[in-house]
């Protein structure tokens, strides 16, 4: 049952490759001031950012323009992927624009790699909240560095093991769409 | 593995191009001669050619002379490394709104209760 309701949440994933940019529609069965609050506390953060297995840990948090998030995503054996997003622009609770960006533990961002710029949106869909994301990257090089650096990483063979487990949610969106 | 993205250089790029995503896709169906593919476009023969040319370059397709004709097969496993990787993109996210779906029934559920 549980599931059912889960898979009528819309989910919409798309690739502009003439844009270099990514979109990605997803519906929340919840208001849109608790969902902007996951989004925004560093505490909700933890809870769900990094996808299964990994899990979530912020060293720094500061929620404003100017501002950034610190965080790692740490897998089971304690392999760890340090990121961050700096705010550019914040308008509570319609949507906000980072720049998000590999780094190390100290928070210094890691200059080989391109920095994506977010704009992630939150709007009212009756009683559920829709938060569009959009990634845009600077331009096709910028993509192709981030292909490449994803196999290199090793972050791309844990999300891997992610298609398997996704499948059935996969291809149910893939209807709604 | 520092060879493999090198060869993978600028795949993303190619694929920019509508004109090269037209000619991916075709030879996704199977191998086809020049002039076969430069069919569909209103285009001098020497600017297909050129994006013909970014193709093979990036190791996305490989062609092959017999006599006067030259024909283009598609390089599956290099343009499967882009591919993956939106994939993964996309695993990503959906994972991460199934956290979020969790988190967010859990606190509702506190709500209800306080």
């Amino acid at each position: 049952m549980e599931k059912n309701v889960k898979a009528e949440l819309h989910f919409d994933f798309a690739v502009d490759k003439e844009k270099n940019s990514i979109v990605v529609k997803r519906e929340f069965a919840a208001g849109r001031q608790l969902v902007w609050d996951c989004h925004t506390k560093r505490e909700l953060l933890d809870r769900w950012f990094a996808p299964k297995p990994l899990t979530t840990q912020t060293k720094h948090m500061e929620f404003k323009v100017g501002g950034h998030w610190h965080y790692a995503m740490i897998t089971p054996d304690g392999q760890t992927f340090w990121n961050r997003l700096d705010y550019q622009a914040i308008n509570p609770i319609d949507n906000y624009a980072a720049l998000d960006g590999f780094c190390d533990e100290a928070g210094q961002v890691n200059p080989d790699m391109p920095r994506s710029r977010w704009e992630v949106a939150f709007t009212d869909a009756g009683k559920r909240t829709l938060v569009t994301t959009v990634v845009q990257y600077n331009s096709a090089d910028d993509v192709q560095k981030a292909i490449g650096m994803g196999l290199k990483d090793g972050l791309a063979s844990t999300l891997e093991r992610l298609d398997e487990l996704l499948l059935d949610l996969g291809e149910t969106a893939e209807l709604v769409q | 593995m520092a060879n493999n993205s090198a060869a993978l250089d600028s795949v993303f790029q190619a694929l920019a191009d509508p004109t090269r995503r037209a000619v991916v896709q075709r030879l996704g169906r199977g191998p086809a001669t020049v002039g076969e593919l430069a069919q569909p476009f209103a285009m001098a023969l020497p600017s297909f050619m050129k994006h013909l040319g970014v193709l093979e370059r990036t190791g996305l397709i490989r062609s092959r002379k017999h006599g006067r004709t030259r024909t283009c097969t598609l390089e599956q496993k290099n343009l499967a490394a882009a591919e993956r990787w939106f994939a993964d993109q996309r695993s990503l996210w959906a994972s991460r709104y199934q956290n979020l779906d969790s988190l967010l029934e859990s606190l509702n559920g506190e709500e209800r209760e306080s």
